[in-house]
């Protein structure tokens, strides 16, 4: 349900302008290259990306180690992820994401659970590699269904050069479990960007290649492949997203062999090379085991969205198009099934959001993907920016953004700030640390990295959430009484 | 207590800097000083001819043992050995593991905290090789060290080293006032020894504290695990290490802020020396050489 609009290019041009003049020189040149207005039938978004933040803005990113662990790794939730180093970075990231999964924490899975190896003076004087040699035997003997361990190095490791690739051989061998080290240290990179290229190739070099895989110890059900076997990357079940993209995919006959890496296990990230089709949903944290599955393993992969009912019929119909008439067919069919309920939500919701203006500011992937979800309620995205989007990202924008829309590549708190105060969207869609200002500010608010502790928003039941939880942020009667009555009076 | 000095040696690796250190604080305590030593060097030989043996617990592996540092008493680390020097080694980790420079860091501390310091007329940190991390950088820094000795020799690795450990000392100078004290040349009886080690010294802007000729009684005391001074008192050589220990003692508050050289400033010193050839001369060496094989072949 495209509607059309454009957003207000000269506006947003002198809005750029006048943030801009506020800066030193040096400050102003480094980021104009960051910050622009796009325009219908550009290449791509025209912004400078994937380069150093500048001290003092107050940049929102994340680092190596939050890539890895926090998205890539953590999420594998039959394995044990240690934070290698001191507490901290173990502790503040504690079920920081919201990925759901099935299962006896604890028991057979530790998604929710903490390991960290809290090292003291001691481990940077005489070295680490002892106390992980203990803490993986602990683990084996205390979790004995942890099917393998994940060795996420915090910052101290890398600077004291411990050798924890030996460790995890070592350990690999005596616990029959794979055991897996990642050099994920934050000072290296300038996001969590390249944590989640890290924590791709050891997936590749470290479970892919290894010689016994634990899938192929299951004797009694052993792994038979089927014509219609296509793993979902890329989607770490906030919520319950994996969920409801999972059933969709299901309905129209395909079978879901792997979900990376929400609420999946080991063994679903060892078979994953036996897919017929790779589906990928959050290209910029995956594109690397993607294209490294297509060269080595032959496997095709495809980015779809699932983001609002418009992209979802597109998506089903394109992914049917790589299987047979049954498939296409069904995919038919489960559109019409799904028409009314989507209908039903778009009649429901589109009247009071109408015209309702969004401003984006998220990861790697939902500024783009989530705008026609937005659309399809008659909602109109003004702005979108990305954290720590690479140029690939910012060429893939070019299809879901319209003329005029205005662009902030790892925008500062006052460039924010800035937008919101001189546009004033209707909603704006962020993290945490941008929600309680924005609020402040008088602004409706949701966070699109958590779903705002709600969710699941992919797929035609997220598409209903998603729409109620828009309306419950805009239409809130709390913004009417944004003026004290002494003032209003 | 006023009068407390903390000084440092520095230099090259295998220059003699702990043999040339304890003999001269074997000879200030001579002089009646109250000296305490802080090896700062994993291998933890810094006070092996003062203790009469190597290897005594050290404060990272006591630490280490106990838990954590502050689990230490200073009686636990602290030992006599001759003439009443109090001995300290830091410690570290062996070979390739861990982060020695970050262990030197946590015993100064330790020692600073724990009162080691009081009551003494000398602190002396004996720091391994050269400055390669902040943490060997510990003992120039602001509160500790107030002069630098640099060990060095006629040989070229130890000029370059005398050069760089000065470019650490530079670095500090102005935030912790710590000096350059001058140069100790350990000879190792190389060409123009003496006039190489007071032109290095000029340069640096400093000056050369005290030449210590090579002699081998200082091998014989070292395998008896011995000062000359404690071994053979009499000898020349322990004379030797008395007039260093005279010379440093007098110098107090003389330190200056180096002025350290460019690359190309020592090695052009070095060929005013005849130490290092220049291009030029080497190509025509090379030429000359070549000339006289093929001349050989001819014939």
């Amino acid at each position: 349900m495209d509607h059309e609009y454009t957003n207000d290019r000269e506006f947003h041009e002198q809005v750029i302008e006048e943030v801009l003049a506020s800066y030193p020189e040096k400050t102003r040149k480094r980021r104009s290259k960051h910050l622009n207005v796009v325009s219908e039938g550009d290449s791509d978004c025209g912004v400078k990306s994937n380069i150093k933040s500048m001290p003092g803005v107050m940049t929102v990113r994340g680092c190596a180690y939050a890539g890895s662990k926090g998205v890539v790794w953590g999420p594998i939730k039959d394995m044990v992820h240690i934070s290698h180093g001191p507490v901290g970075c173990g502790q503040y990231s504690w079920s920081q994401r919201r990925n759901y999964y099935v299962g006896e924490t604890g028991v057979d899975t530790f998604g929710t659970m903490q390991f960290t190896s809290d090292f003291q003076e001691r481990d940077i004087v005489f070295g680490g590699d002892k106390k992980l040699r203990g803490l993986i035997d602990e683990i084996g003997t205390l979790f004995p269904l942890a099917k393998g361990i994940t060795v996420q190095s915090e910052c101290p490791v890398g600077l004291i050069g411990d050798d924890i690739e030996a460790v995890a051989k070592d350990k690999a061998k005596e616990l029959d479990r794979p055991v897996v080290p990642v050099r994920c240290e934050g000072f290296r990179g300038v996001s969590q960007s390249l944590g989640h290229h890290i924590a791709n190739d050891t997936i590749r070099d470290w479970i892919f290649d290894r010689e016994k895989p634990s899938d192929q110890e299951n004797a009694e059900k052993p792994f038979e492949s089927t014509p219609y076997d296509v793993i979902i990357l890329g989607d770490y079940n906030i919520g319950g997203d994996c969920w409801s993209s999972r059933k969709l995919l299901e309905e129209i006959g395909l079978r879901v062999i792997a979900q990376w890496t929400g609420d999946t296990s080991l063994a679903e990230l060892e078979r994953a090379p036996k897919a017929k089709l790779n589906l990928i949903h959050c290209y910029r944290s995956m594109n690397y085991i993607s294209r490294h599955m297509e060269e080595k393993y032959g496997t095709p992969w495809f980015e779809f969205n699932f983001f609002g009912p418009t992209r979802i019929e597109q998506s089903l119909r394109a992914i049917a198009e790589f299987f047979d008439d049954t498939i296409k067919e069904n995919a038919e069919k489960v559109i019409a099934k799904y028409r009314p309920l989507a209908d039903a939500v778009i009649a429901k919701y589109r009247p009071r959001l109408k015209g309702k203006k969004v401003m984006l500011y998220v990861g790697g992937l939902r500024p783009r993907h989530m705008v026609s979800a937005y659309e399809d309620l008659g909602m109109e995205i003004v702005g979108a920016g990305y954290e720590f989007a690479h140029k690939d990202d910012y060429q893939r924008t070019m299809s879901h953004v319209k003329d005029g829309t205005l662009i902030f590549d790892d925008v500062t708190a006052y460039e924010m700030e800035k937008f919101i105060e001189r546009i004033r969207p209707d909603l704006v869609g962020s993290g945490i640390k941008e929600k309680y200002p924005i609020q402040k500010m008088g602004v409706p608010f949701r966070q699109v990295h958590s779903w705002d502790y709600s969710g699941p928003y992919h797929a035609y039941d997220g598409f209903a959430i998603f729409a109620k939880d828009m309306d419950l942020a805009i239409n809130n009667p709390v913004w009417g009484k944004f003026k004290a009555p002494w003032v209003e009076a | 207590m006023s009068s407390l000095r903390q000084i440092a040696f520095y230099g090259k690796g295998g220059i003699g800097k702990s043999t040339t250190s304890q003999n001269t604080i074997a000879a200030l305590a001579e002089m009646g000083q109250k000296v305490l030593i802080v090896g700062c060097d994993p291998k933890a030989d810094s006070t092996r001819l003062i203790l009469h043996a190597k290897a005594q617990q050290t404060v990272l592996h006591l630490a280490a043992e106990a838990g954590s540092v502050e689990d230490l008493e200073l009686e636990d680390v602290l030992r006599t050995g001759y003439g009443g020097v109090s001995c300290v080694e830091s410690g570290g980790p062996e070979p390739g593991v861990g982060c020695a420079g970050r262990g030197v860091i946590t015993s100064i501390n330790f020692l600073e905290e724990n009162g080691a310091y009081e009551g003494q007329d000398y602190i002396v940190y004996d720091v391994l090789g050269d400055v390669v991390c902040g943490g060997f950088a510990m003992p120039i820094r602001e509160n500790k060290a107030q002069e630098i000795y640099i060990v060095m020799s006629g040989e070229m690795m130890a000029l370059y080293a005398a050069n760089n450990i000065s470019r650490g000392i530079l670095k500090y100078a102005n935030t912790g006032g710590v000096r350059l004290g001058g140069l100790i040349c350990n000879s190792r009886q190389t060409d123009l020894e003496l006039e190489l080690a007071e032109a290095m010294a000029a340069k640096l802007g400093t000056k050369l504290i005290h030449f210590v000729p090579r002699n081998n009684i200082v091998q014989h005391a070292e395998l008896r695990r011995m000062t000359v001074i404690e071994y053979a008192p009499d000898s020349p050589q322990a004379d030797e290490y008395r007039t260093l220990a005279k010379n440093i003692h007098e110098n107090k508050g003389n330190g200056v802020i180096p002025t350290p050289i460019t690359m190309d400033e020592l090695e052009e010193m070095l060929m005013e020396f005849g130490i290092l050839k220049s291009d030029e001369e080497m190509i025509a060496e090379l030429e000359a050489k070549e000339a006289q094989q093929k001349s050989t072949a001819a014939a």
